[in-house]
């Protein structure tokens, strides 16, 4: 016993090392903002920790992902969808924090409904004045269309390429449904000009600072309940589902429901991560839902290393890192910059970047 | 059904809802003591017009060990389908026991009722260790809930061993499944069979692909395990059934040709027409 729970330490060396780097830069970083002057070469600017804030939700999204695709063999390429329905449910808690301050200076209406001509607040939009209300639905909007959605498609057995195609489709549709105006979401400029979340003003350093070490420590606490779930006996029959679904079936699991909770779980954490971005970037348009997203993050979690948790995180967390350098030099070729990668990692590299530091350690040992 | 249909037999004041019944487990509902544990009639199950089970009429008395052999493409595989809830028949019903009604069952469903399936291929979970296989075998509660938070008791634990014994993987229980051999495979998938307290077990071609030496301990662990369970093997090799078998059916094209012990089917005329070829 003993044996194997050191095993399970060593295995996840990788994973411990990132949480004590999430657990470190959730502190640090907030203090080397705060505290140390902005003369002091230690000084981390703003500008920075809402960049790695952003590419922290970012993560969070590729563990959403890999967590279904990884372990249970389920690629969604539809996660966008999860991700930017909790990042409108946030959004719309910051619109009506706006309150009267906005052009029209309306206190009940958004602007862009007083733009529409509108009278009054659609019924959807009530409650999310209150933070902890539109928190419950930054949980319960993805998860319900995730519950809907695979109930239908893994009880119909839909798997595969298939499965594949019609969370794109989702997306898209989502995506459309979004860019009308009539929709009460702000049509194609989405929601912006927020001003402050739980009464502290977004513009300023330590808000900024607050999201950052938020986003690090609900990152670390998605990394431990996914580790969980993944050496939890259902996590074993997930991976098993995902090697051999049919010899799952015959001994007696219903796999469609296992498919299900995980997905459930998985859109959950997706929607997270949505709200915690949404804040740091200032604005969520319907552009998040688009399907060429929900590929890009497949990718990130591939070039990590799929089926390893950490791996995810890093993938996600490197590819953004060079997104952001490559479009600095070079805006249009970030999408063939990727391709490539891709390619280069699905042939030579199969088990992602953590592959080759497994081999590493296996070589040494 | 449609939707009112369905609201009406749910709502139904004669019936109590399933989740509102008290639990029995498959051997308080499986009633064999007045016939066959398993019982087929009249199966036929057509993919695009051809017949892969043609009025299939077949029994399997409790306990006994059933060799089926045929030519490739005779039904075996399909009429395992069938059971086991992975085909639905266009025609024919198929009893499990007196009371039980494998058509109105799913998969899972049947598979709970004790009714253990080890495929063609060999079929484990690569990924795991042996040990892990047949824990996720184990007969209990397999509910998501349930699952995420069950541990493995002690008890358990010496049920694992107690088959790892009888499938003679002792040595091999910490080990990927993956690295074992084709043999090793074909019985982890027995053990992982056993895990579940089976009354019946069906067997799809359990020494393809064998060795001498390990077609003849497979025949000695299933000999061991008629009496125990039913146990319904379906195989190619001569031989194999030669050394396992009391009654053998043959099938052909779907319904059954013939049905005796070894020599009376050997000898059977239609039988050394279509199968033995001479
Ligand atoms: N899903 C399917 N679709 C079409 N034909 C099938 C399917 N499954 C089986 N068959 C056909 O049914 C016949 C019986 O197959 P099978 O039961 O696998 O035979 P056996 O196991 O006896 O070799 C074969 O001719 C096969 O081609
Ligand atoms: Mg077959």
């Amino acid at each position: 016993m003993v044996k194997l729970l050191q095993q399970y330490f060593q295995r996840d060396r990788g994973g411990n090392s990132m949480l004590g780097i999430l657990l470190f830069i959730s502190v640090m970083v907030p203090v080397l903002n705060l505290v140390v002057p902005e003369s002091s070469v230690f000084h981390v600017s703003t500008y920075t920790v809402t960049l790695i804030g952003k590419y922290l939700t970012f993560a969070l999204l590729a563990l959403a992902v890999d967590l279904i695709w990884g372990y249970c063999g389920i690629m969604s390429l539809g996660h966008g969808a999860f991700f930017a329905l909790g990042g409108y449910a946030m959004g719309m808690y910051l619109m009506r924090q706006i309150g009267d301050r906005g052009v029209y200076g309306n206190p009940e209406l958004p602007d862009f409904m007083v733009f529409l001509n509108w009278s009054e607040l659609p019924w959807y939009w009530s409650g999310f004045d209150m933070f902890w209300f539109a928190m419950l639905m930054v949980i319960v909007v993805p998860g319900l269309l995730a519950f809907v959605f695979g109930w239908l498609a893994f009880r119909s057995r839909v798997t595969g390429v298939y499965l594949s195609i019609i969370t794109q489709a989702l997306t898209y549709a989502l995506m459309l449904a979004f860019f009308r105006n009539e929709m009460g979401f702000g049509g194609n400029n989405g929601l912006t000009d927020f001003k402050d979340i739980l009464g502290y003003s977004l513009q300023s350093d330590f808000t900024r600072a607050s999201l950052f070490a938020a986003s690090a420590i609900i990152l670390a606490l998605a990394y431990l309940l996914s580790r969980y779930i993944i050496n939890s006996k259902l996590g074993r029959v997930v991976v098993a589902i995902r090697d051999a679904e049919d010899r799952t079936r015959f001994i007696a699991y219903r796999v469609e429901y296992y498919k299900l909770w995980l997905f459930v779980v998985s859109a959950i954490l997706a929607g997270m991560a949505g709200a915690l971005y949404v804040p740091q970037v200032g604005i969520i348009n319907p552009g998040e839902f688009s399907p060429l997203n929900s590929i890009e993050l497949v990718i990130w979690v591939a070039i990590g290393g799929r089926g390893t948790l950490y791996g995810a995180v890093a993938g996600a967390v490197l590819v953004n890192f060079s997104k952001t350098w490559f479009t600095g030099i070079l805006p249009e070729g970030w999408i063939f910059a990727l391709g490539a990668l891709f390619v280069v990692v699905t042939i030579y590299l199969p088990r992602g970047l953590v592959g080759i530091m497994n081999r590493k350690q296996a070589a040494q040992t | 059904m449609s939707a009112l249909d369905k609201l009406r037999q749910t709502m139904r004041r004669d019936q109590v809802w399933n989740c509102m019944m008290p639990h029995y487990t498959y051997e308080d509902v499986l009633d064999t003591r007045k016939g066959p544990i398993l019982y087929l009639e009249d199966v036929t199950v057509s993919f695009d017009g051809f017949k892969a089970l043609d009025a299939l009429t077949l029994d399997i008395n409790d306990g006994e060990l059933r060799c089926i052999i045929g030519a490739n493409g005779a039904g075996k595989t399909t009429m395992m389908d069938v059971i086991t809830g992975k085909t639905r028949p266009d025609e024919g019903s198929v009893y499990y026991g007196q009371r039980i009604d494998l058509l109105r069952l799913s998969e899972p469903e049947i598979a709970a009722l004790g009714i253990g399936r080890k495929f063609q291929k060999p079929t484990v979970f690569e990924h795991h260790s042996v040990l892990i296989n047949l824990e996720l075998s184990m007969r209990m509660d397999k509910r998501v809930w349930t699952t995420l938070f069950s541990k493995m008791t002690g008890e358990q634990r010496d049920h694992i061993d107690e088959v790892l014994q009888i499938i003679g993987l002792q040595e091999e229980y910490h080990n990927r499944a993956g690295l074992l051999s084709h043999g090793q495979k074909q019985w982890l998938e027995i053990g992982m069979l056993l895990m579940q307290d089976p009354r019946l077990l069906l067997v799809d071609e359990p020494v393809a692909g064998m060795t001498g030496q390990e077609t003849e301990r497979t025949a000695e662990l299933l000999t061991s395990l008629a009496g125990k369970h039913s146990v319904v093997v379906v195989e190619h090799d001569m031989e194999f059934v030669r050394s396992i078998a009391r009654t053998v059916t043959v099938l052909h094209q779907g319904s059954v040709l013939a049905q005796g012990d070894m020599d009376e089917v050997q000898n059977d005329p239609r039988v050394r027409e279509v199968y033995l070829g001479s």
